[in-house]
Formats: structure tokens, C-alpha cells, sequence
């Protein structure tokens, strides 16, 4: 099969915004500053609010009738042809990627591909479709990132991240060793396979640690939740953050301060 | 010595996956090991590929494989009658043991009593060389990293580089205790040393035993793709030559090979070409000065005719085992290819083993993966490997009505309590009133949150809840 072309659409006035069950509980912050970028940008932003979450971690976990009952439960919240952002290369991946497999062969399988076709990972949406310009209000400082692998090989925006970073004057973007190998969340992998994972991802971290850099950002929560938690259980000088939650900081205003 | 420490590989429990890999990854040895040996690899193929149009070629690569398996059967038939009309006897084998029997009676019919083996994976499948060991018939294998397994009486922990476990030092030490050479860090002395032994073997073997890298129906040639000639002495020097190969490496015509050798050797080493690459199209004609007077080909099945039955699970056929995948695997990277107890390791081993040795049997495969995507996005032919991946642990817990699973030992992993975790996940995430109700509770009572998350908390801090949702922050702003 071949991946479809992407075609982004033109900068709409309105978008869904997609919040992913992870952003909401435990990273509101980060959804918060990619709404503000977006509101920024002159877009406004409709939040569903009965979103929950896209259904991946039983569709990766193999109980596919139990995803498909929770992504059902989302695919009603997008009636207007806005386009829906989401600020998880993650679960846009599962969205965009694999709604359309999850629902062949049931009564919303031309729902969920129509769906699938207007998810955009949200670093991507801002670069490519809004041209966002960003002003570095910040203190110079130097960070290194890390893509996702659904970011990197899912929804295909490795190379979004570091487009952003580079507009902002007083960041020095470093780039750790094998940057674009996994860090060993994985999702229920981390929990299933402790220790395989806890090898990658502390491979990972040394590599970030090895870059200089003491701030590290990412565009999902999963790889944020691994490999900050690593550094932090293991007292390793780096600390992560969204990206979303870092360009907002740095370009709001307040100095570059963490909210 | 016990049977077991005799024959290692066949005692290998494929469910005890979890000990054998934190024993490898709290190996510093072996992880160095495969650590230094897949960046290598790594550097090389994207040195190799580069002023390719590399995705132009994986389509290609990747449409050869289907037409062919999209003809399979016809091809197939076209196959046999064109290496027929060539003078190599066909033979056909439902499993790994009846293709060893297929390989016992040609030895017999010859009262052969010594085989010298090029590689193949294949014959690990059947276990060849503990059956005809069994026979009375020695084989000894003749690919150096084959031989080095051999001798440590180990089995491949690669399908393409099967000693890339050891490093020179051991290898060193193997040769010293097993042969006699020399401990020396010299590779080219040791490597001599190797080619002394060998050398004799292949003028006195009856038989060569050899794999096959694409057998080509339009004209009956068997492809054989090497690097240290010993393929080409195998299958050249002693009397009679038998291949073994599964029955999903035909190709329809010759010219599908040159994109696919194209890739395999880029894919698999790094190589721009191999040193040698061996057409085969029958035994020594009358006039010919070289060649073996008999040869065979034994076409196995093992399991692919019922992979192939599902249209989806067939792209697990498209694979030219070029080891890519477990190259550029993080997992495989960690616990190298003696954890998975397999005969493929590494992600192609996770799709390709529960078919051979049951999901229940290999039921942990599957999920020995961060789904990071790494292996498909390198796989020369496009294997969607982590949606197999998914597919299969779908298949390991029967946990889709609407595709019931098909796939033998499915249900295996189904466990009663990870079931009902999910159906209540599933049931509170379909309700989006009870989704904000509870997710608004755990932010209320965050400081209650358990601090030990099991394996999670092994090697990391606990996520923290934040003190208000999304939900609730958004609820607060458009008030």
C-alpha cells in the first residue's frame, strides 16, 4: 500500500482541536499553548467536549472491538469540513493512519476515512498550513528535540520540529546521536517489556545528556512521560517539555517563563 | 556434556522470551556487541542507497514481490517444470521434517556420509544439521559465521551475519579451544585459519547443501547471493547439490532480480553488489569441465500456504531476508537474536515465527515491540510490519469479533483480567460524561495517585496528574 500524498489544505478560519486523552490529564498546559498558537494565528478554535480518547491503547494492545467502540464515541464530535488538529504525532497517527482499517467492513468506514483525511499533527499544521512566524522572546538557551516515531514515521513531520525551533533567535537546536531511534515508550511496551524499555530509553537519555543541551522538547506525551520521568527517577541533568508549551512560552510575552 | 548443552537450539523454549532478554540486556558484552555491530550496519546501507531514488526503488521492490505472490501457485508450477527441463529433480516438502527426509534420502540413494552446507536459513528451519547428525551423516556448514555458530554449538543470532554476537576476541578464543589456531586479534589470520579447515571439507563432501535467494519460474535458475565464495564451492564442487528453499521466493523473470538484488545487498550489508553471485541451471551438461552431476531443489512449505490464504498476513511473504529490519530494530539492538528463541529473529521474526510455531507458542513476539516503525520504514519490500504486528497481537488475545482470528494458537494471550480492564476502559471511554467525571476526579485527588506504577516506575518517576484537565480549563474559559 501507498501512503497517500498530503495535501495540506488552505489556513481555515476555524479547526476541531483534538486534545488526546494524555494532553488532557497530565499535560493541559501544552494543550492550552497549542491553542493559544492557533488563536494566535487568527484561527478559532472549536474544542469538542465530549472527546475522550482516540482508542490506541486497545487497538495497539490487539482488543480492537474495545478501540473501536471508544473511537466510534469520537467520530460524531467533527461535523463542519474543519480541519482537526491534534498535538500528538501518536494518536494523529492512529486517527489519520489507521481509523480507516479499524472501521473497514462497518457502517462508518466512509466516516472514519473522511475523518482520517482531515487530522493534522499539530507542529505540521502550524509550519505548513498557517506559515507561522515566531517572534523569540526568550533567553538564549540551548535544546535538543525528539520526534516521535509516529511523529517521524506515522504522520511523516520530522522535520517540522526543527524548522520551529530554528526560528527562534536565541535557541541553539542541538541534535542528540540516533536521534530518530525510539525511546522505548511504546505505550503498553514500556509496562509489558520494563526492561527492554528501560534500556532504550536510558540510551536515550544519555544520548540528550551527551548533547549539552539541559532542556529537551517533544511532540508527544508519551516519549515526555518516559523519558522525563528516566532523567527525573535517575537524577540525569535534562528536563522535557511539549514543544507546543515551549514556543508558547517563549513567544507570549511572559519572558520565557514556564507557566 | 548433557543432551541439552549439546543441542542448545533445540531445547529453546520460544515462551521464555522475557528471562533470555534481561539476561542479554544486563550483558554489557552482548550489548556492546550488537550496539557497535547494527550502527555499522546501519551507517552502511544509507551510505549505499545514497543517490538512489531509494523510494522509487522500494515500490519496485515491493510490486515484483506481489505480482509474485499474487501468481504463486501458477508460478510455482512454472518453476518445477522449468527446473525439470533443466535437469534439476524437484521436490516438494509440506514441513521442516519431511524436507529433511527429502534431504536423508537423496544422502542415502548417494551413501553420502558427509554434507557441506553454504547458508540457509531454510535449513535452520528444518534443523538439517541435528537431523542428519542423527543419520550418521555429518554436516558441517561453511559460510564463517555459520561455521563459528557451528562450533560454539549455537545457532544464528542473525539471518545474514549469524555470529554477530561474538566479537573478535571470542571468536579468537573458539577457534583456539575448538581447532587449535592461535588466539590472535588478527581477522585475516583467523579468518585464513577457517578457510584451511574448510577447504579440505568441500573436496571430500558428497553433498552441498545451499539456500536459495530467488528462484526465477520464466527460466528455472536458482539465484544465490554471497560473499566469501563458499556458496559457489557448495554447490559446485561436490557431486551432487540440493537447495532448499521456502516456496515463496520465486520470482516470475530474470529481470525482477536485478531490483531486487539491487536492494538485498544494499539493504542487508551495505554492499553495492556481493563478491558472488551464483546462477544456477542444472547439473554439469557433457561437455562441461565442473559442476555436480545431480542436483535438487526442495521447495518448503512450513506454514507459508496458510499464511498465504490471508490477504493481509501475506505480505509477510514478500521478505528477501535481507535482516534490515533487525538492523535497524531498537529492540533487537537490546537483546540480540538469541532472545526471541526463534529461527528468525528480530522483526521479521515476530511476524513470520507465530505462523511456524503457533501463537500460543510465540505468543509474547508480537508484542516485544515499541510499534516504532523503524523496520517498515527500511523494509526494501514494504512489509508493513508493525500493522502485522498489531494484527497479530489482535490475533494473540481474539480481540476482534469482526476479523475473527484465524491464526493457529490465536486466543493464547487472552487473559481474563487484562480482558475485563480493557472492556471497562473501553466502556468509561465511550461515555465522554463519565470520561470527564472520572478524569476530573483523579485531578481533584492527584495527591492520592500511587506513586509505584510497576514496571512503569521501575526505571521512571510516575506521570503526574495535573491539578485541572483540559476539559475543565477549557470549560472555565468559554464560560
Amino acid at each position: 500500500m501507498v501512503d497517500p500524498i498530503k495535501v495540506y489544505p488552505a489556513k481555515p478560519s476555524k479547526v476541531y482541536f483534538y486534545g488526546t486523552c494524555l494532553v488532557d490529564m497530565f499535560f493541559p498546559d501544552a494543550g492550552m499553548a497549542g491553542i493559544q498558537l492557533l488563536e494566535r494565528e487568527g484561527i478559532e478554535v472549536i474544542y469538542p467536549e465530549d472527546q475522550t480518547c482516540c482508542g490506541q491503547p486497545a487497538y495497539t494492545s490487539g482488543y480492537h472491538d474495545e478501540a473501536r467502540a471508544v473511537a466510534k464515541a469520537q467520530l460524531g464530535l467533527f461535523p463542519e469540513d474543519w480541519p482537526i488538529v491534534v498535538p500528538s504525532g501518536s494518536c494523529g497517527g492512529m486517527m489519520r493512519k489507521h481509523y480507516p482499517a479499524l472501521f473497514k467492513d462497518t457502517v462508518n468506514d466512509v466516516k472514519a476515512a473522511e475523518i482520517a483525511g482531515r487530522i493534522w499533527e499539530l507542529t505540521d499544521f502550524l509550519v505548513n498550513v498557517c506559515h507561522i512566524k515566531l517572534d523569540d522572546l526568550g533567553e538564549p538557551t540551548t535544546v535538543a528535540m525528539h520526534t516521535s516515531c509516529s511523529a517521524r514515521r506515522e504522520m511523516g513531520v520530522a522535520e517540522v520540529g526543527p524548522k520551529l525551533l530554528g526560528q527562534l533567535k536565541n535557541v541553539n537546536l542541538v541534535e542528540q546521536v540516533r536521534a530518530e531511534e525510539c525511546c522505548g515508550f511504546g505505550g503498553t511496551f514500556a509496562v509489558r517489556h520494563p526492561e527492554i524499555s528501560g534500556a532504550m530509553v536510558s540510551e536515550k537519555v544519555d544520548t540528550l545528556v551527551n548533547t549539552g543541551a539541559k532542556e529537551f522538547v517533544t511532540t508527544d506525551c508519551g516519549c515526555l512521560m518516559n523519558i522525563d520521568g528516566y532523567a527525573e527517577k535517575n537524577h540525569k541533568p535534562v528536563t522535557g517539555q511539549h514543544i507546543l508549551s515551549f514556543l508558547w512560552e517563549r513567544t507570549n510575552g511572559d519572558g520565557g517563563k514556564r507557566s | 556434556m548433557s543432551e541439552t548443552e549439546q543441542h542448545p537450539a533445540h531445547h529453546i523454549d520460544v515462551k521464555e522470551f522475557h528471562p533470555r532478554a534481561r539476561a542479554a540486556i544486563h550483558n554489557p558484552q552482548i550489548r556492546q556487541n550488537f550496539r557497535k555491530a547494527m550502527d555499522g550496519l546501519m551507517t552502511k546501507r544509507k551510505s549505499a542507497f545514497e543517490g538512489w531514488e531509494l523510494e522509487t526503488l522500494r515500490d519496485l521492490g515491493a510490486n515484483i514481490r506481489l505480482r509474485a505472490l499474487a501468481n504463486l501457485p501458477d508460478l510455482l508450477e512454472q518453476l518445477e517444470q522449468k527446473l525439470t527441463e533443466n535437469g534439476i529433480k524437484v521436490h516438494w516438502a509440506d514441513d521442516g521434517d519431511e524436507a529433511c527426509e527429502i534431504v536423508r534420502d537423496i544422502c542415502t540413494a548417494r551413501n553420502a556420509k558427509t554434507v557441506i552446507k553454504g547458508k540457509s536459513m531454510v535449513s535452520e528451519e528444518m534443523e538439517l544439521n541435528h537431523y542428519l547428525e542423527e543419520q550418521g551423516i555429518e554436516a558441517l556448514e561453511s559460510d564463517l559465521g555459520e561455521y563459528i555458530v557451528q562450533l560454539a554449538e549455537e545457532t544464528p543470532s542473525h539471518i545474514i551475519m549469524p555470529a554477530i554476537h561474538k566479537n573478535t576476541e571470542e571468536i579468537s578464543q573458539l577457534l583456539h579451544d575448538k581447532t587449535g589456531t592461535d588466539l590472535s586479534h588478527d581477522v585475516e589470520y583467523l579468518t585464513a585459519s577457517a578457510r584451511l579447515q574448510l577447504r579440505e571439507k568441500f573436496m571430500n563432501a558428497d553433498v552441498g547443501v545451499s539456500g536459495v535467494n530467488f528462484a526465477v519460474a520464466e527460466t528455472g535458475t536458482l539465484c544465490l547471493v554471497e560473499n566469501e565464495g563458499n556458496g559457489r564451492m557448495t554447490t559446485t564442487v561436490p557431486p551432487c547439490h540440493i537447495a532448499v528453499t521456502g516456496i515463496e521466493k520465486v520470482v516470475p523473470n530474470l529481470e525482477d532480480v536485478t531490483a531486487l538484488l539491487a536492494l538485498l545487498t544494499r539493504s542487508a550489508t551495505g554492499q553495492h553488489i556481493t563478491t558472488y553471485f551464483n546462477m544456477i541451471s542444472g547439473p554439469r551438461k557433457t561437455n562441461e569441465l565442473d559442476g555436480p552431476e545431480e542436483v535438487h531443489v526442495v521447495l518448503v512449505d512450513n506454514g507459508r500456504s496458510t499464511i498465504y490464504q490471508d490477504d493481509e498476513l501475506l505480505d509477510t511473504l514478500r521478505c528477501i531476508r535481507c535482516g534490515a529490519c533487525m538492523n535497524h530494530c531498537p529492540v533487537y539492538t537490546r537483546v540480540g537474536g538469541h532472545a526471541y528463541g526463534t529461527t528468525y529473529p528480530g522483526p521479521i521474526g515476530k511476524i513470520l515465527m507465530p505462523h511456524m510455531v503457533g501463537l500460543d507458542e510465540g505468543r509474547h513476539l508480537p508484542t516485544a515491540s515499541s510499534l516504532c516503525g523503524a523496520c517498515g520504514e527500511v523494509c526494501p519490500v514494504k512489509i508493513p510490519i508493525p500493522d502485522l504486528l498489531v494484527r497479530l497481537r489482535q490475533e494473540a488475545v481474539d480481540g476482534d469479533k469482526l476479523h475473527p482470528a484465524r491464526v493457529r494458537g490465536h486466543g493464547a494471550k487472552r487473559g481474563a483480567v487484562e480482558a475485563m480492564i480493557w472492556k471497562g476502559w473501553s466502556w468509561m471511554h465511550a461515555r465522554p460524561g463519565l470520561y470527564r467525571m472520572g478524569t476530573g476526579l483523579g485531578a481533584r485527588f492527584r495527591k492520592l495517585q500511587p506513586g509505584k506504577l510497576g514496571g512503569w516506575t521501575q526505571y521512571r518517576t510516575a506521570p503526574k496528574l495535573a491539578a485541572k484537565t483540559l476539559h475543565e480549563r477549557m470549560k472555565e474559559r468559554n464560560q
